[in-house]
């Protein structure tokens, strides 16, 4: 078919994935945005079928077929609480077929370039044909897109996989280095580079300049994460997102193809400012979370006094009871331990006790961006009492009580007081201004980041140790 | 151990030091809990109330002594009292040291291990022991409760259809845990309140509790709690003076004036004088509770309630915590629980007396045949050091247009800087590359400029399912992997055709988790 309806179909995608993304500013519009999603895609897939170049139809609807069948089962049993390595995993598909088309570009470029030098007027299908076509200029700028592509690509593959083996408890979530550190990514990166001036010049072999270029990269993923920790990931799965649409887009200018242009900067674009949102909320430089580790120490922190109080069940419920607000602030923990169910039950009980609940959440609770919101609405939470930091922050001294599930940082009153404290500045829910705080905490001990919290020291804080799901399932039946 | 309670002899003593309720969590620490026949009876519990809490009731006092190991008391022990017992026993009561030498004598010459409750340290691990603070909090309460019942009117202001009724004006002196319990009580009425302290950083609690604080202006160094372990200190001659004038000032708007204000170790300062009382209005009421140490008021007699000649009551009871003997006999009672939890780490019925532990030692008097008064300092300060506030300063009018200008004009600013910046980027860009080239890298660019705007809108709440169709629409890359897979080469069609698949997963496992998730979010 022609090319012109081809142009005017991916015209009509990319308003509608435009669209589709807008639409994600309200939960009612979402809900009619996804199927902009939909459309968008089927159109852009139906209308590549049809245009110029394509072929071995047989081929891609039985490789579409497998793959949506192997996805849309995926899909149907992930658990919500599973929702970020499960994103991981499907980054890593994204980088691993854009070194794909990289290769390919290459291995067609090669056969093209060969034919023109022997002077075959051979008759090229498909991309091919496109190439035949190009100057020795656009040659050169065509090799920079197959590099960056496949070198985007390469780390978003590895990372992907590596943070998808850190969220789901595969490889141990602490920040690994190998010896020499980031003088390692830097060689490898230095590595790639020349490679890919070697490329360029069009000596050697290409398409082993290419593997080795993806190797080296493939490396680079690979330490770059392992280096990071787990509280991190929110950034990271961010940062990985943002590199699977850059890699579309590199992929993109390659191939000529204005849709994957389109597409691959949409979505880079909503990774970075989710990766700039998290980097914010934690108060971090972008630089110093993908370095990993905390930023230089500034001094000993300021020493906390006093004791962690312990309370029962039995406490907490009477507390409840007599509480007329209540704000709840859940953090990984509350997923770590499937509490979400329970919590959700403990809110309607009180809510037909006539009580005022609503939950905090922090940009950054969770190990992916509005993870928190995802859990709780699967259990049923009202998405309108479900408040960000900023809402909720002013209100904490009107609240009777605050119960704190299996989050740390994010309640740290350490982020404010003390400069010293290596999360200073960090924006963080004031729940300490509440009346009574309950914590919900597996044990005594710092939690992943290693930092000490005076909150769980303060006078109006008790903490109820035990597991989440255990702790709130005894409580429900004491709610009246 | 066995733990018993005696009856207090002290007259008009109400309270009793173990309650029914306070047993029960003695005998899970592995204690037994004696009491003595009739000690609860006028806080409201019976013998029989004990015998159901599975207590022993022994009929008299000697007995008591005779048979248990620690014996719990509210006031301070008795000459005749501290002579039956012997070596090794324990008392736990208020014992105020500093007033009573002889009786410190007699404990160290009997051997008997005197605990202070008046003595705990004031550290936050301490606060649960810190009877001194809780029948305070009582007495607030109390001498609240005291001045109404001897007010002529109402506490809260009433627009009625008989007329209207002003709000009763209650200045507290001395915003301790009495006074601040006292602003409680008196704003719960309804009055309206204006509260004073020397120590400027308790304004916020002041604040907190929703009564005014009374600022003075004074340029002295101003007294930091912290040094004093969380207790006022004396002032200066000059602060003394501004203050009463300021009281002097106060003194005919306010109908109550509740005084509390207590130096440790010494008589209570005079702060409301003969003057004051006679500029207030007929009718007006003063609680003293500083009465016991002298009184804050001039005219104050302790444990009498007097009218002076000009119409106002003054309450100089001493007894406002044995007024509410109920509860405070649970409060104290647990307060002692507390302190023999702390004695009893391995929760096993077995007393230790730990003299390294600061709570333990700093409220330990007497211990084996030593008098151990005045403790060391407790190794960790009472309460942090204030650190000094930065007031934000009210904008005027004038400043917050000045600075609303100054943000616009930055904006701007930074907004050119980007797009000049941006622009000439662009112009570089399209010097060297091919005009192919060219017109995609614009379409790139809108592309990237339109997406940071639409992002920039997504709620916080979605950014999960915004994750997701991102992902699922980054599957795009299948458009490449579907113009290669018909090419001639057989690599070219095997590696097409994996990323075909790929990116099919992507797709389909992609749009349906959004939904699913979007599908999940309820409005109630």
């Amino acid at each position: 078919m022609a090319y012109g309806f081809t142009t005017a179909a991916y015209v009509v995608a990319s308003v509608l994935f435009i669209l589709s993304l807008g639409g994600l500013s309200g939960q009612e519009s979402a809900k009619r945005a996804i199927w902009y999603g939909i459309a968008g895609m089927a159109l852009a897939v139906l209308a590549t079928l049809f245009g110029p170049g394509a072929g071995n139809w047989f081929l891609s609807a039985v490789m579409i077929a497998i793959g949506g069948t192997a996805g849309w089962l995926i899909a149907k049993r992930v658990q919500m609480t599973e929702m970020p390595q499960l994103v991981a995993a499907m980054h890593s598909l994204v980088g691993l077929a854009a070194v794909f088309v990289g290769f390919n570009a290459q291995i067609e470029l090669a056969r093209v370039l060969r034919a023109r030098a022997e002077g075959l007027a051979m008759d090229f299908q498909g991309f091919a044909g496109v190439l035949m076509y190009k100057t020795p200029a656009e040659i050169t700028v065509l090799k920079i897109e197959v590099f960056l592509g496949v070198f985007i690509g390469a780390v978003t593959f590895t990372g992907s996989v590596v943070a998808f083996g850190k969220l789901s408890g595969r490889v141990d979530g602490k920040p690994k280095k190998l010896p020499g550190g980031h003088m390692l990514n830097a060689g490898a990166l230095a590595a790639s580079v020349l490679l890919g001036m070697l490329y360029l010049a069009g000596t050697g072999p290409g398409i082993l300049w290419l593997i080795l270029i993806a190797g080296f990269a493939f490396f680079i993923g690979y330490h770059l994460i392992m280096g990071i920790g787990g509280a991190d990931m929110p950034v990271v799965v961010s940062m990985l997102n943002s590199y699977s649409g850059w890699a579309a887009a590199a992929i993109g200018f390659t191939l000529g193809n204005d849709l994957l242009i389109v597409t691959g900067a949409l979505v880079g674009s909503s990774g970075a400012i989710l990766s700039y949102i998290m980097c914010k909320a934690m108060n971090r430089h972008f630089v110093s979370v993908i370095l990993g580790g905390f930023g230089g120490e500034t001094g000993p922190a300021a020493a906390i006094e006093g004791e962690q109080i312990a309370i029962d069940d039995a406490g907490v419920a009477s507390a409840l009871n007599d509480a007329d607000s209540v704000v709840i602030v859940p953090g990984y923990g509350m997923a770590v331990a499937q509490a979400q169910g329970a919590v959700s039950e403990l809110t309607r009980k009180l809510r037909a006790a006539g009580k005022e609940v609503r939950f905090a959440i922090h940009p950054v609770a969770g190990r992916l961006p509005g993870h928190m919101n995802v859990l709780l609405a699967e259990a049923k939470v009202p998405y309108d009492i479900v408040l960000e930091m900023d809402e909720i922050n002013e209100d904490f001294p009107s609240t009777d009580v605050v119960i704190v599930i299996g989050s740390n940082d994010i309640v740290n009153p350490a982020a404010q007081d003390d400069p010293n404290s290596p999360i200073a500045g960090m924006p963080v829910l004031e729940v300490w201004k509440a009346k009574q705080v309950f914590v919900s905490k597996r044990g005594q001990g710092t939690g992943f980041s290693g930092i000490e919290n005076p909150l769980f020291y303060k006078e109006n804080t008790r903490m109820f140790y035990g597991d989440a799901k255990d702790s709130i399932n005894k409580l429900l039946p004491m709610i009246d | 151990m066995k733990i018993g309670a005696l009856r207090e002899g002290f007259e008009g003593e109400a309270r009793v030091a173990v309650t029914p309720a306070s047993a029960g969590h003695l005998q899970k620490l592995g204690h037994d809990v004696l009491i003595e026949s009739g000690a609860g009876a006028r806080a409201g519990f019976s013998d029989e109330d004990y015998r159901r809490a599975n207590v022993t009731v022994l009929p008299n006092a000697a007995e008591l002594i005779a048979q248990a190991d620690m014996i719990a008391k509210v006031r301070q022990p008795t000459v005749p009292e501290l002579r039956q017992m012997r070596a090794g026993q324990t008392v736990i009561s208020f014992f105020y040291p500093a007033q009573n030498a002889e009786l410190l004598a007699l404990a160290k010459e009997q051997g008997v291990t005197a605990i202070a409750m008046d003595m705990v340290p004031r550290i936050s691990r301490a606060q649960k022991m810190d009877a001194l603070s809780s029948m305070a909090n009582i007495a607030g309460y109390r001498a609240v409760i005291e001045a109404a019942n001897n007010f002529g009117r109402f506490f809260t202001g009433q627009v009625t259809a008989a007329g209207k009724v002003p709000p009763a004006r209650v200045l507290v002196v001395g915003a301790g845990v009495a006074g601040l319990a006292a602003i409680g009580a008196s704003v719960s009425l309804g009055a309206q309140v204006n509260a004073f302290d020397v120590r400027p950083e308790v304004a916020e609690q002041i604040e907190s509790m929703g009564a005014e604080f009374v600022f003075l202006e004074f340029d002295e160094p101003a007294q930091d709690g912290a040094a004093t372990g969380g207790y006022a200190a004396p002032s200066s001659p000059e602060f003394r003076e501004k203050q009463l004038a300021k009281f002097r000032e106060l003194a005919p708007q306010m109908d109550i004036v509740i005084t509390t204000a207590l130096i440790p170790g010494r008589d209570a300062p005079v702060l409301w004088t003969t003057d004051m009382v006679a500029a207030m209005k007929p009718g007006s009421v003063i609680v003293d509770l500083a009465a016991e140490k002298g009184g804050n008021c001039e005219l104050t007699v302790p444990d009498e309630r007097i009218v002076t000649e000009n119409g106002v009551i003054i309450i100089g009871y001493t007894d406002f915590p044995s007024r509410m003997a109920t509860q405070s006999s649970e409060l104290y009672g647990n307060n002692i629980r507390h302190f023999v939890t702390d004695l009893t780490p391995g929760k096993d019925g077995v007393i230790q007396h730990n003299m390294d532990d600061d709570v333990i030692r700093g409220a330990t008097v007497a211990h084996d045949h030593d008098i151990t008064w005045p403790p060391p300092p407790p190794k960790v300060a009472a309460i942090a050091a204030q650190k000094p506030r930065e007031k934000k300063k009210e904008l005027t009018p004038e400043e917050r247009r000045a600075a609303e200008a100054a943000a616009f004009k930055a904006e701007t600013k930074s907004q050119v800087t980007m797009l000049a910046g941006g622009g000439l980027l662009l112009l570089a860009v399209g010097l060297v590359a091919p005009v192919s080239f060219m017109s995609h890298f614009i379409v790139f660019v809108l592309a990237c400029f339109v997406g940071f705007r639409v992002i920039w809108n997504v709620a916080h709440s979605l950014h999960t399912p915004l994750m997701a169709i991102t992902n699922a629409i980054s599957s795009i890359i299948i458009l490449g992997a579907l113009i290669q897979i018909g090419s001639g080469s057989a690599w070219v069609t095997i590696l097409a055709a994996l990323a075909v698949l790929m990116a099919g997963v992507n797709i389909f496992g992609g749009f349906l988790v959004t939904r699913r998730m979007l599908a999940m979010f309820q409005k109630s």
